[in-house]
């Protein structure tokens, strides 16, 4: 038995990854390395206002009188910046008009990936923008979602077609001067989406976005804005994938969300990056800034995300609860196998009245990976009788895994309401001999554990996700039932 | 800074010259992780809301021993916790002294100052003095080595054991600002038992005074230790203590820190759990009201299989109080069937009082059972309101809340007549507070 089980957790820590084939599209690069003219170029490229260019120039000036942070408990190689190259995209003959004039690699690609490009061809329903490294290839349901006044496409026609929001919320949230990362994707993003729920309307389908990186020596730098304005609705999904590297990918992304009066933002991720082989090399560095700004009263914005990918993951999306009676949510599950690292949790501030904010956080380790959970809940003088719950359970599944948890929490607020609880320990002996006693084999009985331990989080995700998640989980756990 | 190690290397011939030659000789090394390492910087990770080095910028000198006569003036005026029975150790201003009357100890056990004990045992105080600060301090206990002048030393020799409370009083009498530079050295040898309760006064109101105090605690195979430390002192005063304890096989500790009055305090206790079996149990009571700073940083190193350790630690603010809690478990890798659990509990109840809680758990291992929790409210209303529908004042509804809150903390200890003693004393400040 004690056998066994070593091996099937041996078998974990190995599952393999299936998104990792790459695709041989015809690629228009800009020389690697970072300066002032490649900034100049990227916004050439993407046909930019004055007004945007200045936003990079400026961000990118900040940047460099930072340094890379090293508070994270992550053990991250030096990153040469220079050599990254700050633009790519699959080259495209005046813009594709429709599907047809897509590059037919392209399609397959999202195609392999399961993602279907082709509207007939969709039936959950969900609007899809594409992006392949910096651009985006194809933006679906863009006319129906028009009817209800929702604008849903991607950040470069959104600079051109809607400048005066793109303007009014672009760094808003997340400003350049956030933190290192953020300066450096305000300084060279590349396409992204870009979302916008009019008053009172309630988004008819759930809106997605596809990240994909393909080519070489790329860093993906996206940017995502999402705005609901009053009494709006929107649930919004993003998954991602990248193809087996030997070298470690750079992706540094930003996402940006605002909620105004009563309107509620639901965001979702599958992390599927890739996440480097058994001995740790190659793999994407996932340092996404994504933060959710509750303008309004009784706005809601909740977060989740599964995390499964990535060599190194470090993000906490995060709500900054300013409207009174705003909420914000956040369910993570992140799982780290084979040399993988993760430092990820959540910040809540709360600033308006009565605010609520609850965090679920599960983390699983395995193999010698490190799984840190990390959160800020803080509770300013303003925000009267607000309320906070976090719960972080980890779960360790082999003896040369970590799994860390660092809350934090700032109280300024007599009459604030905190509760804080976190586990860790392993997979329950008994609920694996109780299984394996009624005929249900190890590495199923570690499967059906697993699932029922992430539940509370998977339950949060919108149906085709969970599917994915569930169906993800069991992938990244195969072997270890049996 | 540059004020200390001035300072130091003017007054470093009067301070050996006080001393015993083993208290003298890591004095130079403890200079140099000092020069070179300075204080804890302010904003760093573990020292977040406490500025050491402003707190110690006072640039005064360091207290010099009184006179036998003068100290027994100042320890009639003491009032102890004085369980029964007990035995009595003062601390004056970091100087130890012995009162004659005290009841004896059983043979072997040592109670008294550092130097007296270097000379006695100079093996055994080599052998345990400065290890653990010299190895897991930082600048802090570095300063301490540097200028530390007496202390004092509880040594109960293999499988002895005191069945009197060991009562160390450490008064700080301060006609003027100056600083304190105390320290403690702890060690139960093999199968070796004790309980002292450490009882840090400076009643001082006009003078403003600074201790900074390093305690070492030494637990060998199957020794049992209960350490209770009491803090009360006057609104000018700031006490820093940097607490190690090492733990060996099957030994048991059990650690009570209560901030009862006070100005400025920060704790550090590291607790390493280096032989298997080792228990730890450490529990913290805070009371805090005006403009009380608290700031308690725990970190507890489970490095071998089946140690178990719990952590409690409670906060009452009011007022404009600040507590701090910072409490880190450490596992080792191969740390298995570890058992480490964590909580803070906080109830505020002024309309300016702050907390800041920071609980975290670092993990290596797998088959552990560690968690950790952290609550922050208020007193709960209908359990007010039920108590005034009784014919209960408002008032003394919320005292007796108050009291229950501590309560937990004050359960815990095992000793009667010092669990009754400060239960009283609980009661008393909770209610002079409430006037």
């Amino acid at each position: 038995m004690e056998e066994e089980t070593i091996d099937i957790l041996k078998d974990v820590t190995e599952g393999e990854y299936k998104e990792g084939f790459q695709s041989d599209i015809e690629t228009e690069y800009l020389p690697k390395g970072l300066n002032e003219d490649i900034i100049r170029a990227i916004s050439q490229k993407r046909e930019e206002p004055d007004w945007l260019l200045r936003f990079r120039l400026d961000a990118y000036h900040h940047w460099l009188t930072l340094t890379m942070p090293r508070w994270a408990h992550l053990n991250i190689p030096d990153i040469d910046f220079q050599e990254i190259i700050y633009y790519a995209a699959p080259k495209k003959k005046n813009g594709p008009k429709s599907l047809d004039e897509v590059d037919p690699e392209l399609l397959k690609t999202f195609e392999k990936l399961g993602i279907p490009l082709e509207e007939r061809k969709i039936l959950s329903g969900v609007a899809m923008d594409a992006v392949m490294d910096s651009v985006s290839v194809k933006t679906t349901f863009k006319e129906e979602l028009a009817k209800k006044g929702v604008i849903f496409c991607s950040f470069a026609d959104a600079v051109k077609e809607y400048p005066e929001l793109v303007r009014q919320y672009l760094g808003s949230v997340v400003p350049y001067t956030d933190n290192f990362f953020a300066a450096l994707n305000s300084a060279v993003f590349g396409d992204g989406s870009f979302a916008y729920i009019p008053k009172g309307v309630r988004c008819p389908m759930e809106l997605s976005s596809y990240f994909r990186m393909n080519a070489l020596n790329t860093g993906q730098f996206e940017r995502t804005l999402i705005i609901a304005d009053d009494d709006a609705y929107v649930s919004y999904l993003e998954g991602c994938t990248a193809p087996i590297r030997d070298e470690n990918q750079l992706h540094a992304a930003i996402v940006e969300i605002i909620a105004l009066d009563r309107a509620e933002v639901k965001y979702s991720t599958v992390q599927n990056w890739y996440p480097g082989d058994k001995t740790g090399r190659g793999g994407v560095f996932n340092f996404v800034t994504k933060r959710g700004l509750c303008k309004g009263e009784s706005s809601k914005i909740s977060w989740t995300q599964v995390e499964t990918g990535s060599a190194i993951t470090w993000k906490y999306p995060s709500c900054v609860l300013q409207g009174d009676y705003s909420s914000g949510e956040f369910y993570s599950v992140a799982i780290t196998k084979n040399a993988q690292q993760a430092d990820t949790g959540t910040k809540m501030i709360h600033i308006g009245k009565k605010t609520k904010s609850r965090i679920v956080s599960k983390g699983i380790s395995a193999g010698v990976s490190q799984n840190s959970f990390r959160s800020l809940v803080k509770m300013t003088a303003h925000a009267q009788n607000s309320r906070n719950h976090s719960q972080c359970d980890s779960l360790l599944i082999g003896d040369r895994c970590g799994a860390h948890t660092f809350p934090y929490m700032d109280i300024d607020n007599n009459s604030a309401v905190l509760e804080h609880e976190a586990t860790t320990s392993k997979i329950n002996e008994d609920q694996l001999f109780y299984c394996n006693q009624r005929g249900i084999p190890t590495e199923e009985a570690v499967s059906l554990i697993v699932n029922g331990y992430a539940k509370e989080v998977l339950n949060k995700l919108p149906m085709e996700f969970a599917v994915e998640a569930t169906k993800l989980l069991q992938i990244s756990l195969e072997g270890s039932v049996g | 800074m540059k004020y200390d190690t001035d300072y130091f290397e003017s007054n470093r011939d009067s301070i050996c010259q006080q001393c015993s030659p083993l208290l003298n000789r890591p004095r130079q090394e403890a200079f140099e992780v000092f020069r070179k390492n300075g204080f804890p910087a302010y904003g760093s990770e573990d020292y977040q809301h406490t500025d050491i080095e402003n707190l110690l910028k006072i640039n005064v000198g360091i207290h010099q021993r009184l006179t036998q006569q003068q100290a027994v003036r100042y320890m009639l005026s003491d009032r102890g916790m004085h369980p029964e029975p007990f035995h009595q150790d003062y601390l004056i201003n970091g100087y130890a002294y012995k009162d004659a009357s005290s009841r004896p100890l059983p043979e072997g056990i040592f109670s008294g100052g550092l130097n007296d004990f270097a000379e006695k045992y100079p093996d055994v105080f080599s052998a345990y003095y400065n290890r653990q600060a010299k190895q897991h301090g930082g600048g802090l206990s570095a300063f301490n080595t540097m200028f530390v002048r007496d202390g004092y030393v509880l040594y109960v020799p293999e499988n002895k054991r005191s069945d009197a409370i060991i009562q160390l009083t450490h008064l700080v009498e301060a006609e003027e600002d100056a600083m304190v530079i105390s320290r403690l050295l702890i060690i139960l040898e093999k199968g070796a038992e004790a309980r002292i309760a450490v009882y840090d006064r400076c009643p001082a109101e006009k003078a403003k005074s600074v201790t900074v105090q390093v305690s070492e605690i030494y637990a060998g195979e199957n020794a049992s230790l209960e350490f209770y430390h009491v803090e009360e002192s006057a609104a000018r005063s700031t006490l820093i203590t940097d607490n190690f304890i090492r733990q060996e096989r099957y030994s048991n500790v059990k650690l009570n820190t209560l901030s009862l009055e006070n100005g400025i305090t920060r704790n550090n206790y590291r607790v390493g759990l280096d032989g298997e079996y080792a228990e730890h149990i450490l529990k913290g009571l805070v009371i805090a009201d005006k403009e009380q700073h608290v700031d308690n940083h725990t970190v507890i190193n489970h490095n071998v299989p089946h140690c178990h350790s719990d952590e409690l630690f409670k906060y009452l603010l009011s007022e404009k109080s600040m507590g701090a809690f910072s409490g880190k478990i450490n596992v080792a890798e191969d740390a298995q069937k570890t058992m480490a659990y964590q909580n803070h509990r906080n109830l505020l109840d002024g309309p300016d009082c702050r907390v800041f809680s920071k609980p975290q758990l670092e993990i290596y291992a797998d088959d552990v059972k560690c968690s950790h929790g952290m609550t922050t409210g208020q007193m709960d209303e209908t359990v007010l309101l039920y108590m005034r529908a009784r014919g209960i004042s408002e008032k003394e509804a919320r005292m007796m809340l108050r009291v229950a809150f501590a309560g937990e903390i004050i359960e815990g200890i095992g000793d009667e007549s010092l669990r009754e003693n400060l239960r009283r004393w609980v009661e008393n400040r909770l209610r002079t507070q409430n006037d």
